[in-house]
């Protein structure tokens, strides 16, 4: 730490923290202030008349069944981003691990979707898925297969879902090679010398030692499909067919700028800066637990 | 290797290809979409070899030639303003976060602490959890379609200041005492000392402020209604907003591959810093 060593300037620090501090709190802490204080108030669509409401927009939002649907459309779309995204970057990253001729090549071919805007991968998806001219519904129709995002709820989640998971499969992939070539390689040398499969060996050694580096991307990966897929839903199925797509973000931004209903937008932003905040704090729980040990 | 199972590097080199196409396929059909006349993408089956409308389409959407952008500006303007937003977004958020770092590691100042949770509380409220208010405080600032209001609301980060601010934390405080022995104010510490040691994390933060600020889609979408200000991921999407069977995919496509272009050579230019930031960040 720099206990001793530090200048002994009175008014430079607060030149040199100043602007950061005041982008702070005009555009982050004041708006955030104004959602919650928003959140207690319903004003109508013309903005005449305003009441103080205390937790009445809360109380609406919690008992209304489209808000649950978000909630529930929310979580499996998350879920299912975080495991597709996992799943398939963990195999491609156990490969690389161990591929000594053409490593650097399979690297660079394998991360630059990470420089693809959600918004670009959601429009290149839903060509390829297209119903009536895609590629992907024309070999599933071969299977006698009759795909329709347009109509199967079912089918636009599937969507959204590989759109938003292909795109951070990179991101994934360079921390689990990291976690991977991490491992001490005696490890796995002395369970090959004991006589363990190639495969018992990643499920009994390489598997456990990598859990940190999963949960760290899990919580990383919830939050992008929590706030970093808007451009997906909006791009595409805007919500729909229903509400089948309409995550969490998605409604704020309908319910606030297209059905201009301040305070329901509000009370849903305090909810969701509630979700963030218990997501970081588990986050960084995790942090200093790595750092401990 | 730990011993030598030939049907296990084939099949590892297997999966990797394997995975090497799924993941490039959806560029392959941007690219031969962006090389075809529209009226291959009607029904039936899509195009999945290369066409010769190529080189009209680049020309067409760079210059917006007969309004197919369907906006009143050109790819190549969106693109300019996509570069300014993605320069201003990181360059800004670099130099505000680390002087803001240097603030905290090396000096001791009253309200230390609270500047601190303050900066570290934006970590928590991500633009998408506070789109109306924020647009609101913009709006009332008479920011809205403008560079600055499309840049300086998204300029302030924690994750920033905290990367820089663990790294000046790890340089020994012999170097600073050192300095101050020899009489280097803060300045010349920060300019001949600090800034040298930093380079490497300046330039990995820089490919990934680069990117998340060439990505923006929510927050130009919400503050620009003149089109002057457009940027070029945005305007796909008003492409797609066109109806179905008259998309017009032959342009969508080759703007998403303009869309991507950057970015993407930005990130492998500089693959080695950017792979080794990404993953030091989060430790």
């Amino acid at each position: 730490m720099h206990d001793n060593a530090v200048f002994s300037h009175k008014v430079l620090p607060y030149f040199l923290i100043a602007p950061q501090l005041i982008i702070t709190l005009v555009f982050f802490i004041w708006p955030a202030g104004q959602a919650l204080y928003q959140s207690f108030l319903i004003e109508d669509a013309f903005g005449f008349s305003v009441e103080f409401v205390w937790f009445e927009n809360f109380i609406y939002l919690l008992e209304d069944p489209e808000y649950w649907n978000s909630v529930r459309v929310t979580f499996v779309f998350s879920a299912l981003v975080a495991l597709v995204g996992m799943i398939l970057a963990l195999l491609l990253a156990a490969m690389a691990d161990r591929v000594v001729k053409g490593a650097g090549a399979y690297k660079t071919l394998l991360i630059w979707p990470y420089a693809v805007a959600p918004v670009v991968a959601a429009v290149l998806w839903w060509l390829m898925f297209n119903p009536s001219m895609g590629v992907l519904p024309f070999w599933m129709d071969l299977f006698g297969y009759d795909w329709n995002h347009y109509v199967n709820s079912g089918e636009a989640m599937t969507v959204v879902v590989i759109a938003s998971a292909w795109k951070q499969i990179s991101y994934n992939f360079l921390f689990f090679l990291a976690g991977l070539q991490a491992i001490p390689r005696s490890l796995i040398e002395a369970a090959a010398i004991d006589g363990a499969s190639p495969f018992k060996r990643f499920w009994q050694i390489v598997f456990p030692l990598l859990s940190p580096t999963a949960f760290f991307l899990l919580v990383v990966n919830i939050v992008y499909a929590f706030f970093e897929t808007f451009g997906v839903i909006h791009a595409t199925t805007l919500g729909g067919p229903g509400s089948s797509t309409k995550t969490l973000v998605y409604k704020v931004y309908e319910d606030g700028f297209v059905g201009l209903d301040l305070g329901g937008s509000a009370a849903q932003s305090v909810i969701l800066m509630i979700i963030v905040i218990t997501l970081t704090v588990v986050q960084f729980r995790y942090v200093e637990k790595k750092v401990q040990y | 290797m730990v011993e030598n199972r030939p049907w296990l590097t084939v099949t590892r080199h297997l999966v990797l290809i394997l995975g090497v196409f799924v993941i490039g396929f959806p560029i392959w059909i941007a690219l031969v979409a962006s090389t075809n006349s529209s009226s291959e993408f009607v029904s039936g089956l899509m195009p999945l070899w290369f066409g010769d409308e190529g080189f009209g389409n680049f020309r067409r959407v760079l210059s917006n030639e007969e309004r197919v952008l369907g906006v009143s500006v050109s790819a190549s303007w969106m693109m300019w303003n996509s570069f300014i937003m993605a320069m201003v977004i990181a360059v800004g958020k670099i130099v505000i976060s680390i002087l803001s770092a240097y603030a905290i590691v090396y000096f001791r100042f009253p309200f230390r602490k609270t500047c601190f949770w303050l900066i570290f509380l934006t970590l928590m409220l991500p633009v998408e959890v506070r789109i109306l208010p924020t647009y609101e405080v913009v709006a009332s600032l008479g920011m809205l379609n403008s560079y600055a209001g499309l840049t300086i609301p998204l300029i302030a980060s924690a994750t920033a200041t905290f990367l820089f601010r663990q790294f000046f934390m790890s340089v020994p405080s012999s170097l600073m005492e050192a300095a101050r022995i020899d009489g280097a104010g803060p300045f010349k510490f920060f300019k001949d000392i600090l800034l040298p040691l930093s380079v490497n994390n300046i330039a990995a933060l820089f490919v990934i402020l680069f990117i998340y600020g060439w990505n923006q889609y929510l927050w130009p979408l919400l503050i620009t209604t003149d089109e002057d200000y457009y940027t070029i991921v945005m305007v796909i999407k008003r492409l797609m907003s066109a109806g179905e069977g008259n998309i017009p995919w032959n342009i969508i496509m080759t703007t998403t591959i303009l869309a991507m272009l950057p970015p993407v050579i930005v990130v492998l230019g500089m693959q080695k810093l950017f792979v080794k930031g990404l993953i030091e960040q989060e430790k």
